[in-house]
């Protein structure tokens, strides 16, 4: 056996020219900011008010939850998983917490906890619920893919029957603070995420542990074989992933006001195509945190153009749909690489 | 005499600059059993592809019974002609017996696959044969030797007599391989005819009547079995010494008896191994020796933690190693090159310098900081200790050679200044310079005094060693000090005596 495989590699084992590669993957880290600009000087000589501050800020508003969740799923896929029960996380995490706090009359546990416990209570559900996820996944060793899919409909039926289907309202002021309040000029929700992929991208580039991420989604068993905790690290990025989804779901729950029962129903697809966009393998291993951010502000100018555009309503989803399709061609062929 | 079932004619392949196949002529009489013997990188595998038509040799030809072989890309024809039983399955596991024998040719009306008659032919075609299996039952629940005559059985369903047994007795014990050598007779005496491929010189006596040598890419010899006696076939897959000049161990001078001993392993039994005991001192090199179904991987990962054993005890530097965890082997000092660098050894799409330190990310900076700049020294470092050809730090690995491939996992196995040194198929597809290099960095590191376990079939690897240990079916079965003569330890990993 051992000598089939030794002869069937030598083809692979011929030595090419030393190729100027080295620049390959910054390039394909920057590759989507041509496409973003494009799409900026349109949007600018399409609609006056695009390029206006107050339109800048709001995108930058409108796609920090969606950033947050896309951060989390991002380090799922460079380790090699899945997690698509997130976009359930960022509905009942925060709903968790909120009936934590608020009255039994608006449909609360009537438990009427402090606000700061309905905050971490956010923050504890996501990271439960990646630890859950772990556990199936790395302990059990079930198909993340499967697994995240029963949990996310698992979780939204949860939602669903803990709020009877309700909508919540009566938060505290705390439960909206990170989408209304300012910090110069933008909002706080956008500090947040903007902080998070400066700490997760210096992590992945500057710390062991990212460093173990890579070598875990490129090569399970030679990243074991390097003494690299490999399901102890799987188990940690799951509950990360948790707690960014639960994170992102609060700053949703600002950002639109109220808490329905749908929150985050059917974000998954537009993480992942923000993320693929973006650069992120899905086969694992490959990948970086300035690339998902591209792919996420991508999106969002995107969504606001259709906005200001005025493209009625009912044809808003399939021209979203096409243009995210175009969207993956385009960073397919100038990021040079197969979208694995 | 009839024409030959196959004859090949001054064939020769190469990959790049390594040359796989050198001018090698081949010719199976029909109904023989012919073997082909050779040690491990010798070309066995890549005559077998070509013969088979899974490659297409860049020089010379292949008949088949006096016609030239099909084109390659015509698979049908080929199916007609030959076949080949690998070592590794290749029925389709959930699917029952019967479909797998007929597997995109099921019978049936113009649409519908009609079941009943599917079973009834598959139960026709095993009887003819003689095979007695279920058909019924998954494909992936036979047994090695049932799944074997399936397979051989579906090859001849498509008008092959002609087949390529690849090591069939690697896995099997002794009863099995004996009703396999007896329905190999049977199959033989109604028009078969088999190219046998094993590591067991015994076998090819038992069952065939010729023998093929191959060494080094090229043809040693052809004759009859009964006229070659086993020191002669042996010294034919041996033959001498290559180019390579390895530090020998019989040449430098004895270790001190006093000197500490590194690594003990005592009573280690586990996956394929069982009450294995040896210790190596800082500064010798030890070589395990043996077939690959001796468990001689297997004990070597144990020791690095790959594995974890059933019973036994090691003992790194005088202090219990806890077993069964590369991170604690590793804070013990054991660095290891794995047995398969594309499988354990590298992330083939990170850089050089994320591969070579990826064994001392906390080692790098303070609080777990790894930054760019220290695995680029780091890495820096390594490629001129050893030697690696790159274009820097920050190339892919997946575009080096295998030689320089194999220098980076070495350099990862190196980077902790481990005491102790697990080396698993060190040299495994590499060409012969980086062989050299290879050896002598091991030859070096010896000579830092750290104690260096080395496992290999290639007889240059375990030159370096000051004792070999032979394992045979999972036990130590022999000892060579320094300076054995290489008939003798091919001889007894084979497990054959050697006639006086």
């Amino acid at each position: 056996m051992s000598e089939t495989t030794e002869t069937m590699a030598a083809p692979k084992a011929v030595p090419k020219a030393p190729a100027k590669k080295s620049r390959a993957g910054w390039i394909r880290d920057v590759a989507l900011l041509p496409a973003l600009v494009v799409l900026v000087v349109i949007g600018g000589l399409v609609n006056d008010s695009f390029l206006s501050v107050d339109n800048i800020v709001s995108i930058l508003g409108s796609s920090a939850a969606l950033a947050l969740i896309v951060l989390g799923e991002s380090l799922v896929l460079i380790t090699g998983k899945f997690d698509l029960s997130l976009e359930s996380t960022v509905g009942i995490a925060p709903a968790l917490g909120a009936l934590l706090v608020i009255p039994a009359a608006s449909a609360g546990f009537g438990t009427e906890f402090p606000t700061v416990i309905g905050l971490l209570g956010i923050l504890v559900v996501g990271a439960l619920i990646g630890a859950f996820n772990g556990f199936l996944i790395v302990k059990l060793q079930l198909n993340a893919f499967i697994v995240t899919l029963a949990m996310l409909t698992v979780l939204r039926g949860v939602l669903i029957g803990a709020t009877n289907g309700k909508t919540l309202f009566d938060m505290p002021d705390a439960f909206f603070a990170l989408a209304t309040s300012t910090f110069a000029g933008l909002p706080m929700s956008v500090w947040l995420a903007a902080l998070a992929y400066l700490i997760t991208g210096l992590v992945l580039r500057y710390h062991r542990v990212g460093r173990a991420l890579y070598a875990i989604g490129g090569n399970r068993e030679a990243a074991r074989a390097a003494g690299i905790r490999v399901d102890k690290i799987t188990w940690l990025v799951f509950v990360v992933a948790g707690v960014l989804a639960a994170l992102g779901g609060l700053v949703l729950t600002g950002y639109v006001g109220a808490l329905n029962a749908n929150q985050g129903n059917g974000m998954i697809f537009t993480v992942f195509a923000a993320a693929v966009i973006g650069g992120i393998s899905l086969d694992g291993g490959r990948g970086t945190m300035f690339g998902a951010l591209t792919g996420v502000l991508l999106l969002g100018v995107v969504q606001n153009m259709l906005n200001l555009a005025q493209v009625p309503a009912f044809w808003i989803q399939a021209i979203y749909g096409g243009i995210i399709l175009i969207a993956l061609m385009i960073s397919r062929f100038a990021g040079g690489k197969p979208q694995t | 005499m009839s024409a030959p079932v196959v004859s090949a004619s001054r064939v020769g392949k190469r990959y790049g600059p390594t040359v796989a196949l050198r001018d090698v002529s081949l010719t199976v009489t029909p109904g023989q059993s012919h073997a082909l013997v050779g040690r491990n990188g010798a070309g066995k595998s890549t005559l077998v592809s070509i013969l088979t038509g899974l490659s297409k040799p860049d020089t010379g030809t292949i008949e088949f019974g006096g016609e030239p072989a099909p084109p390659v890309a015509d698979r049908e024809a080929w199916r007609r002609h030959v076949a080949c039983v690998y070592q590794h399955s290749t029925v389709i596991p959930h699917l029952s017996v019967a479909e797998n024998l007929f597997l995109n040719r099921q019978s049936g009306g113009r649409f519908a696959i009609s079941w009943r008659r599917l079973r009834a032919q598959a139960r026709e075609l095993l009887d003819s044969w003689g095979v007695e299996v279920d058909v019924d039952t998954s494909a992936g629940e036979l047994s090695v030797e049932d799944r074997q005559f399936v397979e051989i059985a579906r090859s001849l369903s498509y008008g092959a007599r002609f087949i390529v047994l690849d090591e069939p007795t690697a896995q099997l014990d002794h009863q099995a391989i004996d009703r396999l050598f007896a329905r190999m007779r049977e199959m033989q005496a109604a028009g078969v005819t088999f190219l046998f491929i094993s590591h067991h010189l015994r076998e090819v006596y038992e069952v065939c009547q010729a023998v093929t040598v191959l060494r080094d890419a090229g043809h040693v010899l052809t004759a009859p079995v009964a006229e070659i006696a086993h020191a002669e076939l042996i010294d034919a897959m041996t033959g001498e010494r290559g180019g390579l000049t390895v530090a020998d161990a019989a040449a430098r001078e004895a270790l001190a008896s006093d000197v500490d001993e590194a690594l003990v392993v005592d009573g280690l039994s586990g996956d394929e191994f069982d009450d294995v005991t040896f210790s190596v001192r800082r500064g010798e090199v030890l070589g395990l020796a043996g077939s690959n179904a001796s468990g001689k991987h297997q004990v070597a990962e144990t020791v690095y933690g790959l594995r974890a054993p059933a019973a036994g005890r090691i003992t790194v530097a005088g202090r219990p190693l806890k077993t069964g965890d590369v991170p604690a082997a590793l804070e013990a000092g054991i660095g290891c090159v794995p047995r398969d660098r594309h499988h354990q050894g590298l992330v083939l799409g990170l850089s050089i310098a994320d591969n070579a330190t990826m064994t001392v990310l906390d080692r790098l900076g303070p609080g777990g900081i790894a930054a760019p700049g220290a695995r680029t020294r780091t890495a820096r470092t390594a490629l001129s200790e050893y030697d690696i050809v790159a274009a820097g730090p920050d190339q892919a690995v997946s575009d080096l050679s295998g030689g320089n491939q194999q220098k980076v996992v070495l350099a990862r196995a190196l980077a902790r200044d481990p005491g102790v040194v697990v080396l698993i198929n060190p040299t495994a597809g590499v060409d012969v310079k980086s062989k050299g290099a290879l050896l002598a960095v091991v030859d070096r590191v010896r000579a830092d005094g750290k104690a260096v376990l080395i496992v290999s079939d290639e007889l240059d690897d375990l030159r370096l060693a000051d004792r070999v240990l032979v394992l045979r079916g999972g036990r130590v079965v022999g000892e060579h000090d320094a300076g054995w003569a290489d008939g003798d330890l091919v001889a007894d990993i084979e497990g054959v005596e050697l006639d006086v």
